[in-house]
């Protein structure tokens, strides 16, 4: 499945919630499903310090694909991480770089994109396409 | 005037104004207070009717402004007891403020070995400041730490003091934990060794007028925005023979005597540490804004304050898992909790959504969040608009928050 067919997936799926309530159940939902990341790995290296939340990002290659795992403090942050990674992760370097993001608007949670939320939200979507940039090379 | 809170909400105009569906409730005073129109009405009359540059305009305009613009001034002075007009230096809020006494002051009068003295409860904007003053200049910050309640440790405040402290600052009411620090008695005790003494005001002035000579404050510093007045604009008050000793902070227009390309000779106090074009709306607006809350009742004020603080935590206090951050016998109306097992950043995101403002994280204190050992504390920090109603609302949102979110 490319990119761009599991972000139109994500989509269609929030496009059954009625209201802010049933979506940020499901989000809260998939916080709390999303597999951790490893200890080893929730390092000072691999935190993304935002204002109101802390989130980790790790990135490996496997048979030239990069394979995310991220975790939060924060379970709505968290939520919106694994669309991230369900959107993002077991794809070539290549494809990862030219992805642009737009289930985030479409689906509604592109407040919690802003700059200024300072969640680590931000950051972390920029680091996991510096993965990508630098794992291109060694593909 | 007696006071009545459903008529003082009605000079407030975003306060009928609904968020997400719902009527806002806005507990995020800490943060900034909201306007009455008539500090609104304040800021586009200039800019409709007296648009133009202050001071040493010749032409009426500038005449109209330079006379309203310094009338915030005078309003300024005579709020806060000020001996002086020039006393009261027109800054672009507090954090300007500090570090226009870091800066200045620091400079001039901290010298190697000399000492620096803050308390853990401060907004990074008190904190900052020193640290970079004292690495320049060789000097050491001391810290005077809080108990589990969140009040000073005076023994610990008394063992710091020596001939060596140059500058006592603190805040006089914290953001955080709305604790209302003894300020009058740390100032005397600063005196006795000679110490200078800056008060950051920032949270004081939306709950009681600041007496600068009661207290015998050295510098006060506050913004309008906290005071239902326009951002872009504070005050720093400062001891004349200080502000007249201490070297300017910026050099521009407005605060010389005379240029030549070999010398400047700079000009009086209040000029001298005022360059530049300032926000003049603002300034004008401070005039309004003081009027405004000068035809407030504030006994009844501060009744009401305390109610709501008083009502609000017992209801907080009710829920499973929370714990309140910061239980000061003297307190301003700000209550930071934290809930067991959920993140106060999730708490804000969903309360948001039912309509509740409250702001969640560090609030630039992060030292003080080391010192309680949390990342964030959801704050809900209350002005004398706010009702019991919304109290109830906030707990309504607060518990669904938990439920939803454990």
């Amino acid at each position: 499945m490319t990119i761009n067919e599991r972000q139109d997936g994500i989509i269609e799926e929030f496009e059954m919630f009625e209201d802010w309530m049933d979506k940020y159940e499901y989000l809260i939902s998939l916080g709390k499903e999303l597999p951790l990341i490893e200890e080893t790995k929730k390092t000072s290296e691999n935190i993304i310090k935002g204002c109101q939340s802390r989130v980790w990002l790790a990135a490996d290659l496997e048979n030239s694909r990069i394979q995310y795992t991220a975790d939060s403090d924060a379970i709505i942050t968290k939520g919106i991480i694994s669309l991230m990674i369900r959107i993002l992760t077991d794809t070539s370097p290549k494809e990862i770089m030219e992805t642009e993001l737009y289930f985030i608007d479409k689906v509604g949670l592109k407040e919690h994109l802003s700059p200024t939320r300072s969640n680590g939200l931000v950051s972390m979507v920029k680091q996991m396409k510096m993965y990508a940039i630098a794992y291109s090379s060694k593909v | 005037m007696k006071f009545n809170v459903n008529d003082i909400r009605k000079d407030f105009p975003i306060l009928s104004r609904e968020v997400n569906g719902k009527t806002l409730v806005y507990l995020d005073n800490g943060a900034t207070s909201q306007k009455p129109q008539i500090v609104i009405d304040a800021i586009a009359g200039y800019y409709s009717n007296d648009n133009s540059n202050i001071h040493r305009g010749v032409h009426t305009l500038s005449q109209v402004a330079t006379t309203a613009y310094e009338e915030g001034r005078k309003k300024i002075q005579a709020w806060i007891n000020a001996e002086h007009s020039e006393e009261v230096i027109f800054t672009k809020g507090t954090t300007d403020g500090i570090n226009m006494i870091s800066n200045a002051w620091g400079r001039a009068n901290l010298q190697k070995g000399d000492e620096v003295i803050i308390t853990e409860m401060e907004h990074h904007s008190n904190i900052v400041p020193w640290q970079m003053i004292c690495e320049e200049k060789g000097a050491t910050l001391k810290v005077i730490p809080v108990n589990d309640s969140g009040e000073l440790l005076m023994e610990e405040y008394k063992k710091l003091l020596s001939n060596k402290t140059k500058m006592v600052a603190l805040v006089q009411i914290s953001n955080t934990l709305g604790t209302i620090n003894p300020v009058k008695e740390i100032i005397t005790l600063a005196h006795e060794v000679g110490a200078k003494v800056l008060v950051d005001g920032a949270q004081q002035v939306a709950h009681a007028a600041p007496n600068v000579r009661e207290i015998d404050a050295d510098f006060y510093v506050f913004g309008l925005h906290k005071m239902f007045g326009p951002t872009g604009v504070g005050i720093l008050y400062g001891k004349k023979a200080l502000l007249e000793e201490m070297p300017p902070y910026q050099g521009g227009g407005d605060m010389i005597k005379e240029v030549t390309f070999e010398k400047t000779t700079y000009n009086e106090l209040p000029h001298k540490l005022e360059a530049g074009t300032p926000n003049i709306s603002a300034g004008i607006a401070t005039a309004v804004a003081v009027d405004y809350i000068n035809s407030l009742n504030w006994d009844e004020i501060h009744v009401h304050e305390k109610e709501l603080l008083d009502y609000a935590t017992a209801q907080l206090k009710k829920i499973d898992g929370l714990k309140i951050v910061g239980e000061a016998t003297k307190k301003a109306s700000v209550i930071s909790f934290v809930v067991e097992g959920v993140h106060a950043y999730d708490i804000g995101v969903i309360v948001d959504k039912m309509g509740v403002a409250v702001r969640t994280g560090h609030h630039c204190t992060q030292p003080l969040m080391n010192r309680f050992g949390i990342q964030g504390t959801v704050r809900a920090s209350f002005a004398f608009y706010n009702t019991k109603e919304e109290v109830d609302l906030l707990i309504v949102a607060l518990k669904r928050a938990i439920n939803m979110l454990s």
